[in-house]
């Protein structure tokens, strides 16, 4: 076949062996800048920036809680709801004579597993329920979505009570409680991104092209109604830490005397007045996890969409 | 007369409203030869977009195409099972949208959304989609395409997002190129050089092409055969020339003297052709033009008038001229 690069068909449709080599390395290349692009972009938020760093440091002290940790976080090494800085505590002891130090560093395994994993959790289930939802409407839409509205009706504490019946209390049942729980929520804003997608030109013209289901829902839809279902996952990150937590002071998740941020609030709620500091340290970490959480949603957003990376 | 490559006949989409049932194509035919282009005229809402649509089976619900075949090569698309169908779209029969700020996904790179259908339809692996995706882009006029192949598409300007968009439908070298309004969305500068390229890609791949078009100009320079539509009803089909020179049907009239020419006084009025074009849900019987049209007799409220053709096989769906033919 003769090689007539101006006339379509008549391409060479293999290319010898040295281009496609020199087109995968172009390939690696527009990847590493795409990516290098994306990290940019989210560098500029300054925001996004240092709640990542922040986090990352919560997220290996926390791992290396075992190490780390001065005390035994259940172990009682000083007096009952010892100062900051007194008897050799840095952030003082709680109402059990703890310290508040170490039990803010394992609490926050606790914490940030409730937190992401079953926000994660439930923010895939509802990917895959909205997506079809939305994308093929109908009977389908229908089906899925009184499903949701169903699980929408039971409250998160009846729900964690009957799954704690079923299993028994503690940290995966309150997991499973809450990604149960969230599924309808998040399911219900992909299902509402994916219909308005779905409208876009670009999916009709994917449609013309020859792109099948499957192709049009995984190029072409999730890619674009993905950016405040991230927003929304990661604000809620923060919120299931603190939902975690009451359903563990209801005594369906963490028993006691593990450590648990949310706990630790709970039990220091009693002697605010005497003790402020068993609350306020574990309540201030809630906060700016939380908060930290929310940024980085904020800068994913920015760096995921090519309109809006730096150049 | 070549084996024509695509025959329509008496199509009919229809959409299930609430408000009733709209007949957008209501039993149109026409026939395709290769390499010829069929330009498909009439005012917004005579069904051009949906005839479109309903060659490639993209009507989405609550529309539905009720009646009629769509023969390409002697198979009938109505028929065909939605995998056979992909096969088709975007490799034998291809479509060039009218908005390309809004037809291309945002989220992935000029040259991999060209490449896609490479891959899919033609099987080439990504290196070898990639090149012939740059390849396509110079073909397209795209100046320096190693490089902006890599660019998303709102690095792009319309006209350059219209070549790319033109670049992929060429892709898979189609035997149906359908654009519909291809240059409406663009500035008048760059619709000249669009067409010009559609018309020449069109020419250099022996591709046929239906063209929908509100623009009569267009029509003349590039048809060989036009389709006047009017409420979803075949008004006038034929020849470009026979239909130019002895428009039969009133409706093409009128769009041919709405036309504006330079060499008229300024002052002179603008002519258009009064009236709203029918929406064709729940349409009075009769013609549906004849509440607009000049020349409308008592019997176009009675009966709808039914295509006839003559020798030169100039087709038209109006009493007034078939009387006027009769008489002659």
């Amino acid at each position: 076949m003769t090689a007539q690069a101006d006339i379509p068909g008549r391409a060479p449709v293999a290319p010898d062996r040295r281009t496609a080599w020199n087109i995968r390395r172009e390939r690696m290349r527009f990847h590493v800048r795409t990516l290098k692009l994306a990290w940019r972009t989210y560098c500029r938020d300054k925001a996004a920036l240092i709640a990542l760093i922040f986090l990352v440091a919560v997220a290996l002290i926390s791992i290396l809680a075992p190490w780390i940790s001065p005390h035994d976080p259940t172990e009682n090494v000083a007096n009952i709801n010892a100062p900051p800085g007194s008897e050799g505590l840095l952030l003082g002891a709680d109402v059990d004579g703890r310290d508040i130090l170490s039990r803010l560093f394992w609490g926050g395994r606790i914490a940030l597993l409730v937190g992401i994993g079953p926000t994660l959790a439930a923010t895939i289930i509802s990917l895959v329920l909205g997506l079809v939802a939305g994308y093929f409407g109908r009977w389908v839409d229908q089906i899925i979505m009184r499903l949701m509205d169903i699980l929408f009706a039971f409250p998160l504490v009846l729900m964690a009570i009957v799954i704690a019946g079923i299993m028994e209390p503690g940290v995966p049942t309150i997991i499973i409680a809450i990604t149960v729980a969230l599924t309808p929520y998040i399911a219900r804003l992909v299902r509402t991104t994916t219909m308005s997608v779905k409208q876009q030109p670009y999916v009709e013209a994917a449609r013309a092209g020859g792109a099948g289901s499957l192709a049009i829902l995984v190029r072409y839809i999730l890619p674009n109604m993905i950016a405040p279902v991230i927003v929304y996952s990661t604000t809620l990150i923060g919120l299931m830490m603190v939902v975690g937590s009451g359903l563990s002071f209801l005594g369906l998740g963490v028993q006691p005397p593990d450590a648990d941020w949310g706990t630790m609030v709970a039990e220091g709620r009693g002697v605010l007045k005497k003790a402020p500091h068993a609350t306020i340290f574990p309540g201030l970490v809630i906060v700016l996890v939380s908060l930290s959480f929310s940024f980085i949603g904020d800068g994913l957003r920015d760096a995921l969409d090519p309109r809006s990376r730096v150049r | 007369m070549a084996e024509p490559i695509l025959r329509v006949e008496g199509m009919k989409t229809q959409f299930k409203l609430r408000a009733g049932t709209l007949k957008a194509v209501d039993g149109i035919s026409f026939t395709l030869e290769p390499g010829k282009v069929l330009c498909i005229v009439g005012e917004s809402g005579s069904g051009k977009s949906v005839t479109a649509q309903s060659i490639l089976r993209l009507v989405e619900p609550p529309g539905r195409v009720v009646e009629g075949r769509v023969l390409y090569r002697d198979k009938d698309l109505l028929t065909l099972s939605e995998r056979e169908m992909e096969r088709i779209r975007g490799d034998r029969i291809c479509m060039v949208f009218q908005d390309p700020m809004t037809s291309l996904n945002p989220v992935f790179t000029i040259g991999e959304q060209i490449a896609e259908g490479l891959r899919a339809h033609q099987g080439l692996n990504r290196a070898a989609a990639r090149a012939r995706a740059i390849e396509l882009l110079k073909l397209v006029g795209i100046p320096n395409p190693e490089a902006r192949c890599d660019d998303y598409p709102h690095q792009f300007s319309g006209g350059m997002r219209q070549r790319a968009l033109i670049a992929a439908a060429i892709a898979c070298e189609p035997d149906i190129l359908i654009a519909d309004e291809p240059t409406t969305a663009l500035d008048v500068t760059i619709q000249a050089q669009i067409l010009k390229l559609l018309a020449d890609l069109q020419r250099r791949l022996n591709s046929a092409m239906i063209l929908i078009t509100h623009d009569l100009g267009v029509v003349a320079n590039l048809a060989d055969q036009v389709l006047v539509m009017y409420a979803g009803r075949m008004a006038e089909y034929g020849d470009v020339q026979t239909v130019f020179r002895d428009p039969k049907h009133p409706y093409t009239v009128g769009l041919m003297n709405s036309i504006i020419r330079l060499e008229e006084p300024r002052d002179a009025e603008l002519r258009s052709i009064p009236g709203a074009p029918l929406v064709p849900i729940n349409p009075p019987p009769g013609c549906g033009f004849r509440f607009r049209c000049p020349k409308a007799i008592e019997r176009c409220s009675q009966e709808a008038p039914e295509p006839r053709v003559d020798r030169q096989g100039h087709a038209f769906a109006c009493h007034v001229a078939e009387l006027n033919g009769a008489q002659a």
